[in-house]
């Protein structure tokens, strides 16, 4: 009990404390409000002042950041879009807080059941964000987004998502997540090619 | 402690003949005891065969056979596999001998039986409900319970597939009227509780207190539900003489959303992100434990790449888990925030990597059945082992000549909250809390599970039981699970992350199975019951937070009152895991 102990813990956020401006001087006011700056305080040498002055600076998140699923379009040279949804249900009904509402197209004639979802209702307050809907997904139809800024005056107005606002092309899906969209599409042609070559064969 | 021979491999239907039989249902194991002879039996067991810890109490509602049935699994503290007994009692009438006088470790978990499923533990010396208020009606894990937002017994909802035209389940089914109350139910007439039967339970104890010689008064205070102390809304009713406690009884179940009836309505894949949610200072270690047990269920193992990586998770977890505790301990103690911040800057860049692995910083829901969700992508690979070899062990130095050694924490902590080794074992304490009292249980080496048998680690342990010890016992950890990152780091295999293709409907077996971790906090056990369908029939998770907190007052009576802030502190309790 000699007051050591607290000596040397003192010394410690001493160290601390210069070295907060050592670190803002060695970067000559690059610290903040860079993309440097940001990358230096999510590395393993990071050092000095570790918290990010949001909102005008943002952590950059990662590929597989996850938050509210969005549905992908496609968009054809001539303009006109296609949904890659079929309303198979697989996203509704592996979804753990059942947010997801889809009303599958039925064909006015025959009754029958089109590929195609009528109505798609994402209830975004009870969302988990788990992401279980994108990764069932057999079609690459419905993804996890990016954007976490999701702030409304009156939830009871904005928080349903219906099929238009949750709608975004695949251009924006594969800047979100080049890497996953590469792989996914390279599986996709394969899958193309290997069904014309079958048909190919079949016809031949 | 004393040396005895123990019997091992005793067949208990043969010793207790007619009062024991063995558990023939397909997927179960143990034993069917009766319940007139469980004392006896539970005395055999403890006393002759050496299962001196009670890790589990829990109840399953077999509705269609009419019977409630009482589980519990005993472990040695030397090591080995469960004992598993079981007593089945009428629905009607749900009485079983109450285990509190044997194991006092029983407390909560019985009355958590009681409060949730109605079973009656005869000799319990304070059986009061504790998560749900004295006066709720009913036992809502009973399955003919229903919920206010009852919409379907299991998931997924019909409603929301292919006719889901969207609506709010609070405009159909408008509070207030959703609710059932019991036929005789006047509201005008109903008075609540008001804690008279908790006060009375304390005031017990006063008239036994006269050791000055002088007549004092004792005061009841309440700390809490809203006390920064209390790591959230957890209260703590401390019976005082003078400063100093003679009882103390802790009060929960704020944060209660009944995890485990949400569980049984969802199917065994929509429980995993759901498991995030209990102990979210560790969501990589709870899914650890349920896929376990389902695992258990399925009869699958994961790949070899995946155990590793489900290693290398739950071993990050444990050391941001563990940085997070002694900095709120600190909290606790006075040092207010400095020493925090500085614990969780490491704390900042492991969930960089769970954010970058699993899409998630807190809410991870990573492990799949038979596998984990995604492989790492690119860099993380070289991010994690910069932090297991270079970065971690250097701010863990720093760290330790921080506050080690520091006068002010060891007066505070040093010789407060002592607990024993027959008190941890006795009171069921798990985790950090049960080594530090000098019981070298780890579950990692007592009972391995995944690969823990592989890697090269010490299981830390303290003596002293004391809180100055179970900070020393977090920083030990740390440096064990830093060689256990680093040596799975350095052998992480290449080769698939799933066995078999992903389903989104999984095929679970009829049966029972218990799956435990070492969870940061301690043992972390789901009890998980299967009759075929999609949707689990039990699911039952035994929080080491809540049964942690069993032997607060044995570790708080005796000491001041200022110090069962720091007491509380050094068990390092997550109330979303507490109050489920």
């Amino acid at each position: 009990m000699d007051g050591l102990g607290i000596l040397k813990g003192l010394g410690v956020t001493l160290r601390r404390f210069v070295g907060t401006y050592v670190d803002d001087i060695k970067w000559l006011g690059r610290r903040y409000f860079t993309e440097d700056g940001i990358r230096h305080r999510m590395s393993k040498d990071a050092s000095g002042v570790f918290t990010v002055q949001y909102p005008e600076e943002k952590l950059p998140v990662p590929e597989e950041f996850r938050f509210i699923p969005f549905l992908v379009y496609e968009e054809k040279e001539d303009g006109s879009i296609f949904h890659r949804c079929t309303s198979c249900g697989i996203c509704a009904k592996v979804c753990p807080p059942q947010c997801i509402w889809i009303v599958r197209t039925t064909d006015p004639k025959t009754g029958r059941p089109v590929p195609e979802p009528a109505e798609f209702y994402i209830d975004v307050d009870i969302c988990m964000n788990c992401g279980y809907c994108a990764e069932y997904c057999p079609f690459d139809a419905i993804k996890m987004d990016h954007d976490y800024e999701l702030s409304v005056y009156d939830r009871h107005t904005h928080n349903i998502y219906n099929k238009e606002k949750l709608s975004k092309p695949l251009s924006y899906y594969a800047s979100i997540r080049p890497t996953n969209y590469q792989r996914e599409e390279a599986i996709r042609a394969e899958a193309e090619a290997a069904k014309a070559a079958k048909k190919a064969s079949a016809e031949g | 402690m004393m040396e005895q021979a123990i019997l091992t491999d005793v067949d208990l239907a043969e010793k207790f003949p007619q009062k024991v039989k063995r558990d023939e249902r397909k997927g179960y194991e143990g034993y069917l005891v009766d319940a007139d002879a469980f004392l006896q039996v539970a005395q055999f067991v403890r006393d002759e065969m050496g299962y001196d810890y009670l890790s589990s109490v829990t109840g399953v509602d077999y509705f269609p056979e009419n019977y409630l049935e009482s589980v519990y699994h005993f472990y040695r503290t030397t090591g080995g596999p469960a004992l598993v007994l079981k007593v089945q009692t009428p629905r009607d009438n749900a009485v079983v001998p109450s285990l509190v006088p044997l194991y006092p470790g029983a407390e909560f978990q019985e009355r958590e039986a009681w409060d949730l499923l109605g079973i009656r533990y005869e000799g319990h010396p304070d059986l009061r409900r504790i998560l749900m208020w004295e006066g709720f009606a009913g036992h809502p894990l009973r399955k003919d319970w229903r919920e206010p937002y009852y919409e379907e017994d299991g998931k997924p909802f019909k409603s929301r597939w292919p006719d889901g035209h969207v609506y709010r389940i609070e405009d159909k089914n408008p509070f207030h009227k959703n609710v059932d109350y019991p036929a005789d139910f006047d509201p005008d007439q109903w008075a609540p509780d008001n804690d008279a039967s908790l006060y009375a339970s304390l005031k017990k104890i006063q008239s036994s207190l006269s050791d000055s010689g002088l007549k004092t008064d004792t005061v009841i205070v309440n700390m809490g539900p809203q006390h920064p102390s209390t790591h959230g809304v957890f209260r703590m009713v401390v019976l005082l003489e003078g400063e100093t406690i003679r009882a103390l009884k802790p009060v929960m179940g704020y944060l209660h959303r009944n995890h485990e009836k949400i569980g049984e309505r969802n199917t065994f894949l929509m429980n995993m992100p759901f498991t995030d949610r209990l102990d979210y200072l560790s969501s990589m270690s709870n899914n650890f434990g349920y896929a376990l047990a389902v695992e258990k269920l399925m009869g699958i193992q994961p790949p070899e790449r995946a155990e590793y990586l489900r290693v290398i998770m739950a071993e990050f977890t444990r050391i941001s888990n563990h940085l997070f505790a002694i900095g709120s301990l600190l909290n606790d103690l006075g040092a207010y925030f400095t020493p925090m911040l500085y614990a969780i800057e490491e704390r900042e860049l492991i969930l960089d990597i769970f954010e970058a692995v699993a899409g998630s910083r807190m809410m991870c829901n990573y492990f799949r059945f038979g596998g984990v969700a995604r492989d790492l992508p690119e860099g993380v690979y070289e991010k994690m082992r910069d932090l297991a070899y270079e970065r971690l062990p250097r701010r863990i130095d720093e760290l330790d000549l921080y506050l080690t050694n520091n006068e002010i924490i060891r007066a505070r902590c040093e010789g407060v909250g002592v607990l024993t080794a027959e008190d941890a074992i006795a009171f069921s304490a798990s985790g950090p809390l049960l080594r530090a009292s000098g019981v070298p249980y780890d579950i990692r080496r007592a009972d391995p599970y995944s690969i823990y048998d592989r890697f090269e680690f010490d299981v830390a342990v303290r003596y002293h039981g004391d809180v100055y010890d179970r900070y020393l016992i977090r920083m030990d950890e740390i440096r064990q699970s830093i060689r256990i990152l680093q040596q799975a780091i350095r052998d992480l295999p290449e080769g698939p992350i799933q066995s078999g293709k992903p389903q989104y409907q999984v095929r679970v077996p009829a049966g029972e199975a218990y799956g435990r971790v070492e969870a940061p906090k301690g043992e972390l056990g789901y009890y998980v019951v299967s009759n075929g369908k999609p949707n689990p029939w039990r699911y039952h998770v035994r929080a080491p937070s809540f049964v942690n907190i069993t032997a607060l007052e044995t570790m708080a009576k005796g000491n001041k009152v200022a110090d069962s802030v720091a007491i509380l502190g050094s068990i390092d309790i997550v109330l979303g895991e507490l109050d489920r």
